[in-house]
């Protein structure tokens, strides 16, 4: 975890003397050696153009072809059905559950101080759609399934987090490696344990159950939309308001704290607000993989380490980028669609092991 | 044998500790018989000390004496088993974290950093516990860990990636951090290990000009005796847990008490360059006889 052994030491660090390759001239006062207000708006700005582009085209193509001109123009055009009730809550769920998956994929890297953590390798993803599968299949028949299978998500995915985090913990510290070993096996037993009541299940609700394993945005109510925006959004507001915190946590618990950090505050800040961001995104749009680490992945290395800019930035970018995925989802094959879990986890899985060959040896020791 | 050791340097604390030893300043940090460990084994033994604001103290003594023990424990980090730390005054327990971040930096020995961090954006840490949340770093926190770059010769280095630094650098950044928090006791482990002679020389000059003009009472653990002799107001020679020597470094580091705590025979001198005390392994023949 420390960035490998040291290097000799250069006499007196100063590039030149030992022959090493002369600093960039801006290396010293470079507008990226910290974070300003100006260029963390600057940037967000930009990351928000993008998103808005997104969407547009995402509204404006699919299986149908749609004028936005004309569903603007004419409220009884069938343009605007499309639009209205099909098209654009499909884009905001998109958007919603993509900027959840990636701020806590960047919260939780933070927190075990690993770049390959994220809800669905952690085994959060998969306790959490456990929790759904069974609120599902108890009150199948029962009134109140849009609060109870958030809340039974939330409460699985809470419990499954903090038993992976506890089981990871080797002599008191938090291995990396026993992470994502412990995550995998938990995402396994969960898998195993979803697949056991789905066999026992009505037909019905076995292909549904099913369907909404893949992962997806089709068709969701207005009412879910508002439902994971808020909580996404309360929860981005949480933890944004110690992404400083998240920062300081990057030296290791003690120098956090001695760094004025509360620690185990933070901690179970943290593990309670994702579990309830993945337990609202995944009761509607079931498990997506892989954004919460491709995208926070990304950001990090164009815009640097910073929480208090890589949490907006995930936020935005996230949304982008699932977005942009179901619209390739929905046009690929149409009339057809593919699952949009799919086309995250296609791409997700070479990056990941791209990462782990990249930084596995630094961040890992492997 | 290890309770005659306890027994005397015990005696040796209480007797020396109190009185004013030539350091100016009021006490910035006290540690009264302090004891504690991890599960069942205490690594600090009774250990009783003071720093004064503007003074440098260097903990000695073997791999295993309790040295980052003691600094654990004074940091706040480790609780007491007994005994009691006070931070200006105030018992430590009664500080909340930032407050005590305010006043109190540390440096470990290890400085691992997950991410992609630069040396400023690492230096600006220091000042997280000065800031509210919500707020970026102010042009003053900025100077200040500018400052503090500077001091330790990294301003060139502001804007790199603190991964790609040497093991000697990434030490300096986060002594430079320690010194943005601006506290008025420094704890550094080890600051000298990866670093050269040169900079081990110009990092304890740093130290004891801060401790001079910012008043900055400073401990720090070694492994250099000569450094330690030559650095340090007073030292604090460790064995198992326990202090077997306190004072200024003549009246800490004499002959017999090091042959004693490192078991081999030992020469000390002066370096006629410097006038401090000069401190050499002769063999390790007591081993062999005793």
């Amino acid at each position: 975890m420390s960035g490998g052994a040291p290097k000799p030491e250069r006499p007196a660090g100063r590039a030149g003397e030992s022959g090493a390759p002369a600093p960039d001239p801006d290396i010293s006062g470079g507008a990226n050696a910290y974070l300003t207000r100006a260029r963390a708006i600057g940037t967000l700005a930009i990351l928000a153009a993008a998103l808005v582009a997104t969407a547009l085209a995402a509204l404006a193509f699919g299986s149908v072809h749609l004028s936005l001109i004309a569903a603007i123009r004419d409220p009884t055009s069938p343009d605007r059905a499309i639009l209205a009730g099909v098209r654009m809550p499909r884009v905001l769920m998109g958007a919603a559950v993509g900027a959840v998956l990636a701020v806590v994929g960047a919260a939780l890297q933070a927190l075990v101080r690993n770049p390959l953590a994220e809800g669905g390798i952690l085994g959060i993803s998969g306790g959490g759609a456990f929790g759904a599968v069974l609120a599902m299949m108890l009150f199948s028949r029962v009134g109140g399934v849009d609060a109870i299978v958030p809340a039974a998500a939330f409460g699985a995915a809470l419990c499954s987090t903090f038993a992976v985090y506890r089981l990871a913990q080797v002599e008191g510290r938090l291995d990396p490696l026993t992470l994502l070993l412990v995550g995998v096996i938990f995402n396994a037993f969960w898998g195993a344990a979803i697949m056991l009541v789905n066999s026992v299940v009505n037909f019905y609700l076995t292909h549904s159950i099913l369907f909404w394993l893949m992962g997806g945005f089709a068709a969701p109510t207005w009412r879910e939309v508002a439902m994971v925006a808020a909580l996404g959004a309360g929860g981005f507001a949480i933890l944004l308001e110690r992404a400083r915190d998240l920062n300081l946590l990057s030296l290791g618990d003690e120098e956090a704290a001695q760094l004025g950090v509360e620690v185990d505050a933070l901690r179970r800040r943290v593990f309670i607000v994702t579990s309830l961001m993945i337990g609202a995104a995944l009761s509607v749009s079931g498990i997506i993989t892989f954004v919460g680490l491709i995208v926070p992945h990304l950001l990090r290395s164009l815009l640097g380490a910073d929480h208090r800019l890589l949490l907006p930035a995930a936020l935005l970018g996230g949304a982008a980028f699932t977005v942009a995925a179901d619209l390739i989802a929905r046009v690929a094959i149409a009339p057809a669609e593919l699952p949009v879990g799919a086309i995250t986890a296609l791409c997700g899985g070479p990056f990941f092991i791209y990462i782990l060959r990249q930084e596995g040896r630094r961040t890992l020791g492997l | 044998m290890i309770g005659k050791t306890r027994a005397a340097a015990s005696a040796a604390s209480t007797r020396m500790a109190p009185e004013g030893l030539g350091a100016p300043g009021e006490v910035a940090l006290r540690a009264n018989r302090v004891t504690a460990g991890y599960g069942g084994r205490a690594a600090v033994r009774e250990i009783s000390i003071d720093v004064r604001r503007g003074e440098l103290l260097a903990i000695v003594g073997p791999n295993g004496a309790g040295k980052s023990t003691l600094l654990r424990l004074l940091s706040g980090a480790l609780k007491p088993w007994s005994g009691e730390i006070e931070l200006a005054g105030r018992p430590l327990a009664a500080y909340d974290r930032r407050a005590l971040a305010r006043r109190m930096a540390t440096v470990a020995q290890e400085n691992p950093i997950a991410f992609r961090f630069t040396v400023l954006e690492v230096a600006l840490m220091g000042r997280a516990p000065h800031l509210g949340a919500w707020r970026f770093e102010s042009a003053r926190d900025l100077e200040i860990a500018r400052e503090a770059l500077e001091r330790f010769d990294l301003a060139p280095l502001a804007g790199r990636a603190i991964q790609e630094l040497s093991g000697g650098e990434r030490k300096r950044v986060f002594l430079a951090r320690a010194m943005a928090q601006q506290p008025e006791v420094a704890l550094l482990d080890e600051p000298s290990a990866f670093l050269d002679m040169r900079h081990v020389a110009e990092i304890f000059g740093r130290f004891r000009e801060l401790a001079e003009t910012s008043q900055m009472a400073v401990v720090a653990t070694m492994h250099d005796l000569n450094a330690a002799a030559l650095h340090a107001d007073r030292v604090l020679l460790m064995k198992d847990g326990a202090a077997a020597g306190y004072g200024r470094p003549e009246e800490a580091l004499t002959a017999q008490r090091l042959s004693a705590v490192y078991d081999t025979e030992v020469y000390v001198g002066r370096n006629p360059a410097t006038g401090a005390l000069a401190i050499l392994p002769i063999g390790a023949a007591r081993r062999a006889t005793s």
